[in-house]
This record gives structure tokens, C-alpha cells and sequence, in this order.
């Protein structure tokens, strides 16, 4: 178990940078996810964590000790890859015994660590098979098999869900949750999934271009994004980011619509942000608006409307009866809205 | 609507078919007039000369005159033959030195070229360069390297180093004359080599050896323990081509040697070509031949059974 720091961490390769100055800090047993869209050097992050790639500037220390110097084998970390990268030619039990076997470990002490693996991620059948004759989720098990034998000091997670479906995803997240919750060890997790970011973490760390967005708690993040591309990022449906200026008696949109305004806002917001999940219907009161699709989920109802000639995406509990080209009356809960500069993109309420 | 009603009327007809057609289509005639082109090629210049070579081998056919069946005469002479004995020998001494060699030399290439190095595509283009000259020009290349007067090993060893005050004797006598031989199949073979366990190597996923880094592997045990074993199916089968080629070796040996000092450098097919065309003994150089047969099925047998198909390279089995 340890705390991670990254102080001021850059990487360039030749003259591009790509991590123009990331720091981090990462307590004992904590969760952290990085999440990003691609290209962002959330993985180039991970892998200087590793130590598969070397540390332009900066610094890392793992559980106090900087480690921009330290050998991967040295570092005391596990790292599951995104292909999972199980040796082929080895079963289950040589997979996930290999690192014990190198470090010399006595061949019994090997086998009770192997069982005790096998038996939390329910592997025990399977230990004399190869990789080939496993399924997506029993490999991507056996990959974190062989991060647990090793008792690391932090696990490093690449992507580990991406090559999954869908359903096994969801399974497969709440087994990683749930074996953090046990284990108790350091963790970072990379993913471009903000759901799995959401449903996971402790931390979300937001990466976008080399830089950190934003990072704190899940929940924070999606109640006060700092900024015009995290409130883009996290939450699905997508926030409605519309233009506009705040004028006489709310926010005047570009479409001609007129929106109203929390009671926290300040002149000079450009974008006023509202999650679909934060608009109700107010059949009485309600700002009159088109709807132009109606996209029913079972436990919600997304509906996409018009207000002027501004476009906005609304999920209401309750089921919708309206068509396309109806009018519905609609109401924002003004102390959910989300106010950003236009010009630097940062919060303004 | 107008506008679509006023369009003239346009209905797919069934297609007539002509004869031709309707041949074509038949299946029975399409199996033969496609494997037709195959079957002859391979028939007129793979088993009509394996099958000549076969008869001729079991006829005492000397160059002309058709000759008659005679049996086994011709193996149960070759068996008291010590040329054909010593040709034995020196095929499987060949084969072997050469294979170890090629594959010590030619894997340690590979391994080289597998690094990011400078001109990484020159030198590969460069390695290959020993595989495309034709043989008979490199083995005249050879046979000056080893010439017993203007060798330029004896030049640099005698009159530049002055480590010797004698030219080295490369093929005047039996056992130089052997190794030399097999020294020039080793270049020779390396690229080939070289280039198959290359591509071998490619195939290894880079974030193997990056979870080995961080099992904490060294570099040999990253050799020894996944580079290796992932190789061994590949390995098996460029070895089998290898020692195939390697032990029917005619024209290295016959443009440096042509099997001299004394007959002490013959290769089974070098002294089947001797016996059989020079020496105009149809029957008997054909009975040479054949007598490669049972080294090769052997060799082949041993690459495919001991070698070639892993248990874990098998699909979804469950055991």
C-alpha cells in the first residue's frame, strides 16, 4: 500500500510534448481513475508510472520514494494491459506464478499464492488451461491474477474493459470495484469511458491535450464541472451547452430563446449549461418548446426539443406522450445550471 | 407523380443463358478445367522426373543404353561402396554443422535486427544480399576466398598480420576442405535464416515483454522464458526447409570442390551427378539419388512431429 505523487510530470517524444506538466497526488488505497478522450496522455501517464516509458521532467514517487530511476521490476507495482498480454505458451498457473518463478520463489509458496489468486477471481478450474482456450472475461481475470500474486504496492490499470462487450463490462467493473474494496491497494485506472470513470472511482482525474481538466470526486465533478470541457465530458446524455448572453430577465440564447437564470449568476457568462436529467416537464408555467425526437429507455424518456432555434436534450423520469412537431412546456431547475465564460471556457457560477 | 408514370416501364427479364454459360456453371466441368493447369504442371515436371529417377534407380541404364531391370543391385552395391558411405557421412556432418551454424548465427541476427537500430530497413535489404546472388556466383566468390594461392585470408594472415609464414590450405586436403565447405553454406544460409526467425519475432506482442519487465524479468530470462518458446513453432518449420535444402546441396560444393580432395567433400547429390552423368552410370547415380529419400522423410517427420504444433498454439479445445 502506497501514496503516489506526480509533481509537475512531462513527457515529450522528440520535440512533441505530450504531458505539459501534470500533478497528481494519490492517497493510500485510493481509486483514481484518468479519463480522457483519446490522444490525451492519460496512458503515456500510466506507462511513466510503470516505468515503460521514461520521465522527461518532472518527478513520481510511489509510497514516498521518487522512482524516475527505478527499474519496472523495482517500482513495486502490477500493471493489467489493455490485450490483457498473458503469455500464450503458459497456463493459467505459470501465467500467473511467472513473476514468483523469476524472483526464485520456492515452488509450494508459488502454488498457495496462485490458489489464493485463483480463488478470489474464481479461476481455480481453469489454472491448467492456456490463454486461447479462455473467454474474454477469464482472461482479462488472469491479467489481474498475475497483478495480486505479486502483492504490488499500487495496481495499474490500462484500459482493461475496452475489449469486452458490453455486458461483460458492466460485470467486469463491479468485480475490479469490488476486488479494490478487498485488497485495499493503491490504484490507477486509465479508461475513455467516463461511465466506468464515474462508477469506480474515488478520484476522477479529467485529461485533455497533456493537462488535467479536473480532478476530485466523482460526484463533484459532475455537480460543479470547473469547466467547459469536463461538464462536456462527464454525464451521459451530454450536457446542453448553449451560447448566449444573460440579459433582461434571464438568459437570452443565439436561437432567441430565453432561458432562466440561477440566482448565483454573474454578468459575464457566455455558455449556460443544463444536463438533459435537469429539465422537467411544467405543463402551466413552462418555457413552450417543439419536440423534435422522442428516444423512450424504459426508465427514462429522452426527448429532444427546440426552443426558438435552439436545439436542447431533455431525460424526464416520467413517460412522454408527445410526438414529433408537438409543443410540451419545459423548465430547467435553475439551481442545477451550469454557467461558463465563453472566451476561457471556465466556470462562472 | 407525373413524372414517374411517364417514365418508360422497365421489367427484369430472366437472363437467357447460352450453352457456354451453363458449362460453366456446371460444377463437375469447373473442378476439372480449374485444377487442370495444376495437376499437369505438377505431373510433367515433379512426378514424371521423381518417377524416372525411381526406375531408373532399380535398371542398370548407363548413358547410351536403355538398360534392364535389375532389383536392388544397384543399393546392394552402394551399401559396399565406401564412397557412398563417406558421402553419407559428409551429407549428415554437412547438414549438421551448417544447421547449428545457420540458426546460432542467423537467430542471433534476427535478435539484432528486432532492436530499434539505425537504417533498420538498409541493413535487413543488406542481409538479404548473400540469398539473392545466384549460388554458383558466390561459390566462385568462395572458391577464391579459399583459392591455396591468391586466398585473401592468406594474404592478410601471411603478408599483412604475419601471424602464419605458410598460405592456408582451405580445400587442398580432406577436413579443411570440409569446413570450408560448410563455412560457405553457413553465409550462404544465414539470410534466409535470419529473415524467417525476423519475421518470427514480429509477431511477438511488445507488451509481452513489458509485463515480463515488470515481473521482473532480465533479458536473458525474457529470452529464455517468452522470446524462445514463442519462436519454437516457427523455428521447427524454417529448420525442416533448412536441413531439406542443406542435405541436398549440389552447387556450392560442386563449384568449389567438385567433391575433391580424394572424393573426401562429396554430398550424396554431388555424387550422384558424378556417378550418374559425368561417370554416365544412369542406374547408379539415380540409385544415389533415391538414397536421399529416407534422410529427408526422416528429418522432415522429426520437425513436424517433435517440433511443429504446440499445445497452447490449439484453438478452443477443452483439453
Amino acid at each position: 500500500m502506497a501514496t503516489v505523487s506526480i509533481r509537475e510530470a512531462r513527457k515529450s517524444f522528440g520535440t512533441f510534448e505530450v504531458l505539459h506538466g501534470v500533478s497528481v497526488e494519490i492517497e493510500d488505497a485510493e481509486f483514481v481513475v484518468l479519463v480522457g478522450p483519446s490522444g490525451c496522455g492519460k496512458s503515456t501517464l500510466l506507462r511513466m508510472l510503470a516505468g515503460l516509458e521514461n520521465i522527461t521532467a518532472g518527478e513520481i514517487a510511489i509510497g514516498g520514494r521518487v522512482v524516475n530511476n527505478v527499474a519496472p521490476k523495482d517500482r513495486d507495482i502490477a500493471m493489467v494491459f489493455q490485450n490483457y498480454a498473458l503469455y500464450p505458451h503458459m497456463t493459467v498457473r505459470d501465467n500467473m506464478g511467472f513473476s514468483m518463478k523469476l524472483a526464485g520463489a520456492p515452488r509450494e509458496i508459488m502454488e498457495a499464492e496462485v490458489q489464493k489468486a485463483a480463488a478470489i477471481l474464481g479461476l481455480g478450474e481453469l489454472l491448467h488451461r492456456y490463454p486461447r482456450q479462455l473467454s474474454g472475461g477469464q482472461r482479462q481475470r488472469v491479467a489481474m491474477g498475475r497483478a495480486i500474486v505479486r502483492h504490488p504496492q499500487v495496481f495499474l490499470f490500462d484500459e482493461p474493459l475496452s475489449n469486452l462487450d458490453a455486458k461483460l463490462r458492466v460485470q467486469m467493473r463491479s468485480e475490479i470495484k469490488e476486488l479494490h474494496q478487498r485488497l485495499q491497494v493503491t490504484t490507477v485506472y486509465v479508461t475513455h469511458d467516463q461511465i466506468e470513470a464515474m462508477t469506480m472511482a474515488d478520484k476522477i482525474v479529467v485529461m485533455n491535450h497533456g493537462n488535467i481538466e479536473q480532478a476530485g470526486p466523482p460526484l463533484e465533478l459532475y455537480d460543479r464541472p470547473a469547466n467547459l470541457f469536463v461538464a462536456g465530458f462527464i454525464g451521459s446524455p451530454a450536457m446542453n451547452l448553449i451560447k448566449g448572453a444573460p440579459g433582461q430577465g434571464g438568459f437570452m440564447t443565439e436561437g432567441g430563446a430565453l432561458l432562466p437564470l440561477p440566482a448565483s449568476a454573474n454578468g459575464s457568462a457566455g455558455i449556460y449549461g443544463i444536463r438533459p436529467e435537469h429539465m422537467r416537464l411544467a405543463p402551466g408555467d413552462g418555457i413552450p418548446a417543439t419536440v423534435q425526437l422522442v428516444e423512450p429507455t424504459g426508465s427514462e424518456t429522452q426527448v429532444t426539443v427546440r426552443i426558438g432555434d435552439t436545439p436542447l436534450a431533455c431525460a424526464f423520469r416520467e413517460r412522454v406522450a408527445a410526438r414529433p412537431g408537438d409543443e410540451i412546456r419545459i423548465m430547467p431547475d435553475t439551481g442545477l445550471v451550469h454557467l461558463f465564460d465563453a472566451g476561457t471556457g471556465q466556470r462562472v457560477n | 407523380m407525373s413524372a414517374t408514370t411517364s417514365a418508360p416501364a422497365w421489367v427484369r427479364r430472366p437472363a437467357q443463358q447460352n450453352w457456354v454459360v451453363r458449362l460453366f456453371d456446371w460444377k463437375p466441368f469447373l473442378i476439372v478445367i480449374c485444377l487442370a493447369p495444376a495437376i499437369g504442371l505438377l505431373m510433367t515436371f515433379l512426378t514424371y522426373p521423381l518417377g524416372l529417377g525411381i526406375w531408373l534407380a532399380f535398371t542398370d541404364t548407363t548413358i547410351g543404353r536403355s538398360g534392364v531391370w535389375v532389383g536392388l543391385e544397384n543399393f546392394e552395391y552402394l551399401l559396399e561402396d565406401p564412397l557412398w558411405w563417406n558421402a553419407v557421412f559428409y551429407s549428415v556432418f554437412y547438414t549438421g554443422i551448417a544447421t547449428f551454424g545457420k540458426f546460432a548465427l542467423g537467430l542471433w541476427l534476427a535478435l539484432l535486427l528486432n532492436n530499434h537500430l539505425p537504417f533498420k530497413s538498409f541493413l535487413r535489404a543488406v542481409i538479404l544480399l548473400p540469398w539473392i546472388v545466384p549460388t554458383v556466383l558466390s561459390a566462385i566468390a568462395f572458391w577464391w576466398l579459399y583459392d591455396p594461392q591468391f586466398s585473401i585470408f592468406s594474404y592478410l594472415f601471411v603478408d599483412v598480420l604475419g601471424w602464419r609464414t605458410t598460405n592456408i590450405d582451405f580445400i587442398g586436403s580432406a577436413w579443411p576442405a570440409r569446413f570450408s565447405l560448410i563455412g560457405a553454406n553457413i553465409w550462404r544460409g544465414i539470410p534466409f535464416v535470419a529473415i524467417s526467425l525476423l519475421a518470427g519475432l514480429q509477431t511477438i506482442s511488445p507488451s509481452l515483454y513489458e509485463a515480463a519487465l515488470l515481473d521482473g524479468s532480465t533479458g536473458w530470462q525474457r529470452f529464455r522464458y517468452i522470446t524462445f518458446p514463442m519462436l519454437l513453432p516457427i523455428l521447427a518449420i524454417v529448420m525442416t526447409f533448412s536441413i531439406i535444402f542443406t542435405f541436398t546441396d549440389f552447387q556450392l560444393v560442386y563449384a568449389i570442390t567438385r567433391g575433391g580432395p580424394v572424393n573426401s567433400t562429396h554430398l550424396l547429390a554431388t555424387l550422384a551427378f558424378q556417378r550418374g552423368i559425368p561417370g554416365g552410370q544412369l542406374g547408379e547415380g539415380a540409385a544415389i539419388a533415391v538414397s536421399m529419400i529416407p534422410f529427408l522423410v526422416f528429418a522432415t517427420l522429426f520437425s513436424y512431429f517433435a517440433l511443429a504444433r504446440r499445445k497452447w498454439q490449439q484453438g478452443e479445445a477443452n483439453d
